[in-house]
Order: C-alpha cells, then structure tokens, then sequence
C-alpha cells in the first residue's frame, strides 16, 4: 500500500525516530494500511511496524489530530464501534446506514450515498440481508468494557 | 624480618588529583614491615623506575609494592627494573589505586582511606612472596596449519619458508578452499585461482610442507610446544602416490550426474572426480555415498581402466600421528543458508525470495561459478534454468546478516564490496545487460574500496537503490521482483531475468568441535575468539594455539591473508627457542599430603593435572599423587578450590597470603 | 469431536453461507459445534485502529467465555477473529498485570487457556486420511488456487501456522480430497481486508491483481477460508470486472464448500448457489472435466523452476 500513501511506513517511523511525532500523526499514509501485517513479518530487526501503524492511528484519532471529516476510514471505523458498543454485535445494515450518512453529511457526493444501492436487493435474494440485526443479550456489559477502555474517548 | 619497599605513584593527577598521596605515604610508612615508603609523579617513567631500583639497593629490599595504575599496565615494567637491581621479579606487587580507587570514587577522604588499605593488602601479599622461577617447556618445532585456504596457505608457507616443517591438514580433497572457486577478487580484478594456484602448488610441492589432503583432525593432547595431534586420513580409494592423475577413471565413470561441491550445484561430476583441474593434489576421491562398485558391488570399470592401479576399493580411513609444537587455525567460512533447513534454532530461511522454488535465484558463490572461465558454463553467462544469457540482473544484499529477526545481526563485511564485483563482471560479459543492487548501506572501507563501488555506478551502469526487497514470484519466465528505494520513497519493481543473493559469512561446519578439541573459545555464531580484539588479535587463549582468516571474523582476502602471516610470525615467535619460557604463577600439589583423590584433576579446565606416583629412588610405589603439568597449568585456581586435603595452591597466591590478606582488613 | 464455536459478526452477517457450509460438512464429520453463549464482536479492524485497550478487551471476553464453560478448544472459522483472539490470548500470557486489568474490565477471569483454531486446522485435527476416506465426489473438476490471505499466516509468532511465505495446509486438503491445486504468486497478497466500505478502490485494486494470477495460473477457481476475503473476491468481483473491463468468471469457494462438496452435498445444501459468482451448479458437474478457465492451461506446477522453457522468454 505504500504507493498509495503520503508517508509510508519507512517515513513514518523515521519521522518518530526523530521526534517528529505530530508531524507523523498528521500525516494520512497510516490510514491506507490495510493492516496485513507483512511490514512486521519481513522486518529484519523485529520492529513491529503494523503495530507502530496502530499506534499512529490510535494516537491520531484520541488526539483529534485526524478527524472523521478528514478521513472517510476514521469516520467508517468510528461507525463500526459506536455499532458494537450499542449492539454488542455488528449490525450490518445499520452500519451501512450510518456510514453513507454520516459521510453525505460531511459533504460528500449523492452518488457516494447511492453507491451500491443496487447491491440490496442482491443481497436480499441470497438472504445475506439482514432488516433486524443479532444482537447480544448481555448489551450492558458491553457498554460497561467500552467505557471502562475509551476513558476520555472521541467515540 | 620483611623488608618491603612500597613506591606510591601520583600518576600525574590521575591518582594524586583524588588521594592525598603524601598521606598515603605517612600511613604505609608505619605498616609492620615496611621499610620504605616513598611517593612519586610517574613511578613507571624512568626516573621512577631509577628510584625503584636505587631503593632496591640501598634498603637492601626484599619485596616491592608500587601502589599505581593496574597490573595489566605495567607489572612487566617493574618486574623488569626489580630484576635489573638484583631483585626476583616475583617478588614485585603491585596495588592499584587507581582503577580501583581514585578513577572509581570522587570523595578524596574516602578514597584516600581505601589507597591506604589496598596496599595494606599488597604488603601482606610481598610479605609472603617467594621467589619464583619462570617454567620452561620444550618445542617441537613442527607447525599444524588446519585449513588449507588462502589464510591456511599463507600461514603454511610463511612458517615453511623460515625453515620449519608444517603439517596441514584439509578437510577437501583439494586445498585452495573458497577462494579457489571465486572468478575475480576485488579491488583489483584478479583471476582468483590465477593468483592462488601457484601459491597452492608451492604448498604441495614445498620440501617442508606435509599435506593431509582430505583429512581432519581427530583428536589432540598436549599442551604449547608439545601437542600430540591425531589425524584422520579418509578414504579416497584412490592412492594418490600411484595415481598419475591421468584422468581415464573419470572420464569412463559412468555417473557422470552428481551435483558438484565444488561449483555449489551449478555443474555436475563424476562420480570419481577431482573437484576441478588446478587441485592440489591433482588426483581424484570415490563419492562413496554414489558410487556403484562400493554401494552394490557393481560397475569398477575405473578400477578396469587405472594403468597405474592406483584404485583400491579396500580403502579404509587411517589414522596417523603427529607432534607438533604450536597449531594455527585456519578453517575459514561457509554461507548462511537461506532456505528452510538451518543449523541452528534462531535461524529462519527467507522463504520470500524463493530460492530452492526457483532455479534462477541463486547466491553469490553459485554466481562465482557461473562467472568463473573455468566454471560449470565455461565463463559464460548463463541461467540456470534455461542457459539463457541474463539481460536483467537483480542483486540482494544483506541476506542473513544485519537480521536480528531471522538471520545473524553482525555485518558479513563483504558483500558490499563482492556485489559491487558481481555487478561490474556482470556488465563485462553481458555489455546490454543491466545490474539492479539493493542495498541498505555501503560499507566499502579499505584501500581503493569506496573508488572500486563507484565504479560499478559510473563506468559498469549498476543501478543502486537503498531498500530492501519484500519479494520474488516468478511469472512467464520472468522473476517479479518487489523491493523499495527509500531514497525516493517509492516501491520499485523489476522483472529480472536472474537474482543473486549475497548471504552472509558464517565459521565452517564443525568448527565449534574442533575448538573445542584445543580449548579455543567461540562466541554464540562460531566464530574463534581472540585474546584481544584489538591488540592480539590472532591469538588465543590456548597457549600454542593461533587463529586467523574468516574464522574469526567475516573478512576480505587481503585480511585473511595479513592475519595468516600474522599468526605465522607467533608461531616464529614461539620457536624462537628451543624452550619456551612460561609464567610460573601456576598451581602446585604437595605430594606429601595429597590424597589422591583426583577432584582436581576432573575440575580443572585446561586438563593440566595429571595422575602421578611417588616412588623411591629404586622404583618401590610409595603412593600415587596429583601432579600438576607446568606447560599446561593456567594458574586458574580451581584445584585449589576444590582440594579437600588442601594440598594444592597457587605460587604467587598461595592460601597463606590470600587469608592473611583478609585479616589485616578485619 | 467437541468445541466451542465463535462465528463472529460476519458468518451471522454477510457471509452466513459461510457457516451454512461449515455447519453441513462438519455435521457429515462428527464435529459437534457449541455456539458461544453470547458472544460479542472481537473489535475486527476499528478497535485495534482506535482504541488499544479495546483491541484486548472484546477478543478476551469471548476467550474468558469459552474458558468458563469449559471448553478447551474454539473454532473461529474468520481469520481476522481468530487472529484477533490469538493475540490477545498471546499479550495476556506475556503479562500478568495486564491480564488481571483486563479480567476486571470484561468482568470475567480470563486465564487463556483455551485454544483458538481455524478452519483448516480444524481440518488438519480430524485428519487428511480421514477426509480422503470420506470422500464420495472427488473434485477433479477443480484447480483450485488456494488464497490464504494475511491472518491465517500473520503475524507468524502470533498465530504460529503454516509456513507464512509458502504455506501448504489448504492445498494438502484439497488434494486429499481429489482436487488439483496450482502454484500461484498471490496466495498470501493481501486483498484489502475490512477496507470494502471505507476503501473501496483498494480492495478492488488488490482483489483484481489476486484474480488475475490465480488465472494467469491456470486456476478454474479460487479456496478461500476467509470470509472478508470471500466479500472482496466474490461480492465486489462484479465492481472489479466493471473498474478494469475484464471479465474474470472465477469462482470463489470456502474451504468448507469444497469439503461439504466431496462428502456428497449438493452445492445448494452449503449455500454454494447464494455466492454472486455462480460456483458449481450440481454435485454431479463436479465430476465431468471442465477446461481450465482463462488463456493459458498449464498443468499444476508441483516446481516451478521444472518448467524449463515452456513460456519463458528471456
């Protein structure tokens, strides 16, 4: 995914090296991570660089230095667990719902929003499509370990 | 009664600067038996020393403690200018009051109070000192060079051109070792095996070189200048006196189809073969684990074309006994192996870059092989998989080496310097073809070395990118290769006809058991370790016993070579005379009172004790003893430790002065 | 055999053909599948992008609900679970304190102890002689690319399976099973993961490079055992034919579709038919003797440097 980034990871973790740490969490290049772990596993001196992403985006995010205006990924991932710690579960069609708002709202296309539009009655018609999602039973312990674990969160 | 000398030096301000020295002096003068106790700027200058020796004299001293910087300094230094007064040298101290008191601790009361008290001790220690006579030990003034490489070769030659005789044992059926299969050696381009082959025939044909080709070491006894070295000659079925080396056997064999040593599998050979024309000795071995007539009794038809009957299936291993007096080893390296079979548990393979799945990534001293004009393809350059010439070449460096995660963290030293080589040969055979080369430093340190890299990039077109590569898949013949230039910051992609990998250097196989076998030690990677890393650096441990080439490091030739003559000019130094003469602060048994209990002997580390019996003069068995063997002793301590009759000690640090030492603290 | 299992979010979402499959191939095998008494969600890729804390807690949980109904052994049929659940399990044993600060955040004990396996490893327990013994339909029609993606592998000291460059554990399946497999270069590319909504344009870039070489390979279909994979692949195959104009046609099974497939089911009983690539129609098609998809038929290369010449071009 390097090709793609801004900063890729070698630039990245040289900037940290340097202690050039905001100028790291403001770059976009962690957010194309796929998290495929490859970095890690090729490296020859066992730098945990798919971790060192993780952190960067952690970082990144609690900080309010990448936003989800900013950053469509922030933005479906902060989507993602705002589902779980209501659902316990995640709910697919809610989530969708959510995501297409959300980014319509942040001034993105129509055509965005109608992307994939079509792929709902597809999904219908292999019964891949779910109006009323799972839910766990027990939804307040979960919202009980996300509080306890996202303090003073963005979430 | 004692007459000590004590002579405090202010090391200019190193010591005087932290301990009062003219309080020090007060103090020790009032020490039991002290005589003398003097103070000085620098004791070890030669005015000093001239004070030393007047005291000597003058106090009519029988012991001297010099209260400075640590004995690793300048004990000799002392000892000499006691002997020079008429003093015994051993019977010289030395307190050091300065690594171990004013470098160490900053607050001058304190610091004075323990100068005073460490040459407290080193007075009760010269109180008890006995004069002491240094050991000597006969020499066999034979060398045994193991290895017979360019290191091997140089040191053998170096040793045989003073006039003494030198064995050398080779674990190949020829001698030349890897440099005789490289094509052409940095910074000067040199046809490898035409600059080593005539250094290789003067080893074989030198008056005073005996060459055991094809053999190892067995086993060895003994200790400096009178090691006993038992060597196995191995089985070539062939007897190399009558062999006229012909060549009929290999060309009749009729398996001509096994993969060759010698060119790491680039080319095939007989199943009796020499491993290439220029061997020293030129005459063949029998592939015992392929050959028919030994497996299964069938084929001979070497046997039925050999006029010389030099073939003789009855072969057995021999073993043959030698006397030596000092042993340099020079057994060299192997590569990293960068498939999945490795030696040892923190090792992995690097499974990304395919090789072993595909023919054409190869490393770099199979690309030796393909370069070489005597090699598998006659000098020209020609893939593995199809004969193909390359027109695109990609070069890995670091493979194995600076690798913490799967490899050996150290630098292999000459990778750099052989893929700048590589990719310049490249371009000389194949005039369009283009060399890639990705690196993550350049590390080109020696003379003409940097200029030999730049060289490769201007003139030979080798195109340089600082990254490393992620992976090789092979498509429609070509091999994908995925790396990265850091420099620009962006993924590079190239379709290679052939990919060399420069692997890094590791000791030889089986090194760790001969070190073992003479006491030498090696560090976690197998590599020979020296006495001192900067000062005495082919030299070990074990009395006697030298190192030197890439066995104690990844190195280059032109070092190999250097550290060959280098541990040449120690054994020179060891035969210098007909006996050597060895420290005598050595462990001692009192036969009257030993036990025989033998703890010592299977305690102590260097197999210096030996079992013994006190007889009377006309031969009558009174007891049987343990005997400390003077050559080999180290002065360790152990049996003395262990001794339960208290019968062993330590001249110059007998029991007696190690507790009397303690009380006067108490 | 007897295990707990964790389907996560999207074998109940999405991607319930997936357990559809793995329900029916494991019944015919005598596995006994014990779904976790609610389970949550292991946090996938938004917790341990966001919140680090979370990124243990969720998989923990659910490592602590296993261990307290007894069991020793979980399925977890997703990679990105499993793996998820395995590193939790791993960072928990490293520390003490973090595993008690993590006990009292889920409210759990959580001594990780019971073992996460994955499908192929639940595979290799029953035993490849077992498999190849119950084989009714052999799957000659098949040559398989085998596509393990990222998580099975990654990180190696995490999940500690296979030979994560040139891993071999689903081939052997398939080939005990009858089927042939091809030596592909993609098999552990990643295709772009949970990115399917945020990123589209990633995972069709990387998806439609995986498919192109399982069919410059030769390959009639691809195996997957993931089912994000499976999404990338097999949902988003139409948006990838549409974006590069080329029409790959390659089918995408799970490992359990080809397993339920030569124990005898028919494809429409392992959910087979609800893929948007149509997979194999009937159980009986799997026996006639398809020609290979795509423009070169090359027979499966057991060593690819054998090929001495056969496309080479120097």
């Amino acid at each position: 995914m390097a090709a793609t980034m801004d900063a890729g990871p070698t630039r990245l973790i040289r900037l940290l090296q340097l202690g050039q740490t905001e100028k790291a969490l403001r770059a976009q290049g962690m957010w194309q991570c796929v998290s495929c772990q490859t970095c890690s596993t090729r490296c020859p001196k066992s730098v945990d660089c798919a971790g060192i992403m993780d952190a960067l985006r952690q970082l990144s995010f609690e900080r309010g230095v990448t936003t989800p205006e900013q950053q469509r990924t922030v933005l479906f991932q902060k989507a993602f667990l705002a589902n779980i710690r209501r659902n316990g579960r995640l709910n697919e069609l809610e989530l969708i719902g959510e995501f297409k708002l959300t980014t319509f709202l942040s001034g993105r296309s129509v055509a965005f929003l109608l992307k994939d539009a079509t792929l709902a009655p597809e999904l219908m018609k292999r019964k891949k499509f779910h109006l009323v999602g799972e839910k766990a039973h027990d939804r307040a312990v979960v919202a009980r370990i996300f509080a306890r674990c996202m303090e003073n969160s963005r979430l | 009664m004692s007459r000590i000398g004590v002579f405090i030096c202010w090391c200019g301000e190193n010591i005087a600067r932290t301990v009062d020295v003219d309080e020090v002096t007060r103090q020790v003068a009032e020490f039991p038996g002290v005589r003398c106790a003097v103070n000085y700027k620098y004791m070890c200058s030669d005015p000093g020393q001239a004070i030393v020796r007047d005291k000597i004299v003058s106090e009519r001293l029988d012991s001297v403690v010099v209260a400075s910087c640590s004995p690793h300094m300048h004990l000799r230094t002392f000892r000499s200018a006691a002997s020079l007064a008429g003093l015994n040298p051993y019977r010289v101290e030395m307190a050091n009051i300065r690594e171990h008191c004013s470098w160490v601790h900053p607050n001058r009361a304190q610091a004075t109070a323990k100068a005073a008290q460490l040459i407290r001790l080193s007075v009760e220690k010269a109180r008890r000192d006995h004069e002491l006579v240094p050991i000597r030990v006969p020499v066999t003034r034979r060398a045994l060079v193991i290895g017979g490489g360019v290191a091997g070769i140089q040191a053998a030659l170096d040793i045989a051109n003073s006039g003494y005789e030198v064995v050398m044992v080779e674990r190949e059926p020829s001698i030349g070792g890897k440099m005789a299969g490289l094509s052409e050696t940095f910074p000067t381009l040199d046809c490898s095996q035409c600059i080593l082959t005539p250094r290789m025939v003067e080893v074989g044909q030198h008056p005073k070189i005996k060459l055991y080709s094809y053999s190892e070491v067995e086993t060895v006894s003994g200790y400096v200048g009178n090691f006993n070295v038992t060597i196995r000659q191995k089985a070539r079925y062939v007897d190399i006196k009558k062999c006229t080396g012909c060549g009929e056997c290999w060309n009749v064999c009729p398996l001509k189809r096994n993969p060759s040593e010698f060119d790491y599998a680039m080319g095939m050979r007989p199943a009796i073969y020499v491993p290439f024309p220029q061997a020293v000795p030129a005459r063949p071995v029998i592939d015992a684990k392929v050959c028919a007539k030994i497996i299964r009794n069938g084929c001979g038809l070497c046997l039925k074309k050999c006029k010389a009957e030099a073939i003789n299936f009855k072969d057995q291993d021999k073993l043959v006994e030698e006397k030596v007096g000092a042993v340099v080893i020079a057994t060299g390296y192997k590569l990293y192996n960068i498939g999945k079979f490795q030696d040892r548990p923190k090792l992995e393979g690097y499974g990304e870059y395919g090789y072993g799945k595909y023919k054409n990534v190869i490393d770099s001293l199979q690309f030796e092989r393909l370069l070489s004009a005597s090699g598998p393809t006659v000098g020209e350059l020609k893939r593995p998989s199809d004969g193909a010439q390359p027109k695109s070449v990609v070069f890995l460096c670091c493979v194995g080496s600076r690798d913490n995660a799967k490899g050996l963290p150290y630098c292999s030293k000459i990778c750099c310097m052989y893929t700048a080589k590589h990719a310049m040969l490249y371009k000389h055979k194949v005039h369009d073809g283009q060399a890639h080369v990705f690196y993550m430093d350049i590390r080109a340190g020696g003379k003409g070395y940097e200029e030999f890299v730049r060289r490769a990039i201007e003139q030979d077109g080798a195109q340089y990118y600082r990254g490393r590569v992620s992976k090789i898949t092979e498509e429609n013949g070509k091999l994908i290769v995925r790396g990265t230039d850091t420099l620009a910051g962006e993924p590079v992609t190239i379709e290679a006809d052939m990919v060399v990998l420069a692997n890094a250097m590791r000791p030889a196989d089986g090194v760790e058991q001969l070190a073992q076998k003479f006491n030498v030690g090696y560090d976690e990677y197998g590599f020979l370790l020296e006495s001192h890393p900067k000062l005495r650096p082919v030299e070990t441990a074990s009395a006697g016993v030298y190192i030197c080439g890439a066995c104690q490091a990844p190195k280059d030739i032109p070092e190999s070579v250097a550290q060959a003559s280098a541990a040449a000019s120690k054994v020179l130094i060891t035969f210098s005379a007909s006996e050597l003469t060895r420290e005598p602060e050595i462990a001692k048994v009192n036969e009257d009172t030993c036990a025989a209990c033998f703890t010592c002997l299977h305690a102590c580390p260097y197999h210096a004790i030996e079992q013994a019996e006190v007889r009377t003069p006309r031969g009558v068995f009174i007891k049987r003893t343990a005997r400390v063997n003077p050559g080999l002793c180290m002065g360790c301590g152990t049996c003395v430790a262990v001794c339960p009759s208290k019968s062993a000690d330590l001249e110059g640090f007998t029991e007696q002065q190690i507790y009397s030492m303690v009380e006067s603290l108490v | 055999m007897n295990l707990a299992y964790y389907p996560g979010c999207a074998l109940h979402g999405s991607s319930n053909d997936y357990e559809q499959s793995l329900r029916a191939c494991l019944g015919a095998l005598d596995v006994q599948l014990k779904e976790l008494d609610d389970w949550i969600c292991c946090g996938a890729t938004a917790a341990h992008s966001l919140n680090q804390k979370l990124a243990v807690a969720l998989p923990a949980r659910n490592l602590a609900l296993a261990e307290s109904k007894g069991f020793h052994e979980m399925l977890a049929p997703c990679p990105m679970c499993s793996m998820q659940l395995l590193k939790a399990r791993k960072e928990l044993a490293e520390s003490e304190a973090l595993r008690r600060s993590i006990s009292e955040i889920v409210e759990l004990e959580v001594r990780g102890e019971a073992k996460v396996l994955n499908l192929i490893q639940l595979f290799e327990a029953i035993g490849v002689d077992r498999l190849k013994a119950a084989v009714k339909v052999p799957l000659s029609s098949l040559n398989a690319a085998c596509y393990y993606g990222c998580l099975l592998t990654r990180p190696p000291e995490v999940v500690e399976f296979d030979d994560f460059e040139q891993p071999r554990s689903m081939e052997k399946i398939l080939e005990s099973l009858g089927g042939k497999t091809v030596d592909w270069n993609y098999r552990t590319e990643c295709c772009g993961a949970g990115m399917t909504m945020a990123n589209e344009q990633t995972v069709l870039d990387l998806s439609h490079k995986i498919l192109t070489n399982a069919k410059q390979h030769g390959a009639n279909c691809l195996v997957v055992a993931c089912p994000m994979c499976h999404v990338n692949l097999d949902m988003k195959q139409p948006n990838i034919e549409q974006r590069y104009g080329v029409k790959h046609a390659m089918p995408i099974y799970y490992l359990s579709d080809v397993v339920g497939l030569a124990l005898g089911f028919e494809p429409e009983r392992l959910g087979v038919n609800r893929h948007f690539v149509p997979g194999v129609a009937r159980s009986a098609d799997l026996q006639v003797s398809k020609p290979a998809a795509g423009p070169k038929a090359a027979a499966p290369a057991k060593d690819a440097g054998t090929k001495a010449g056969a496309t080479a071009k120097s």
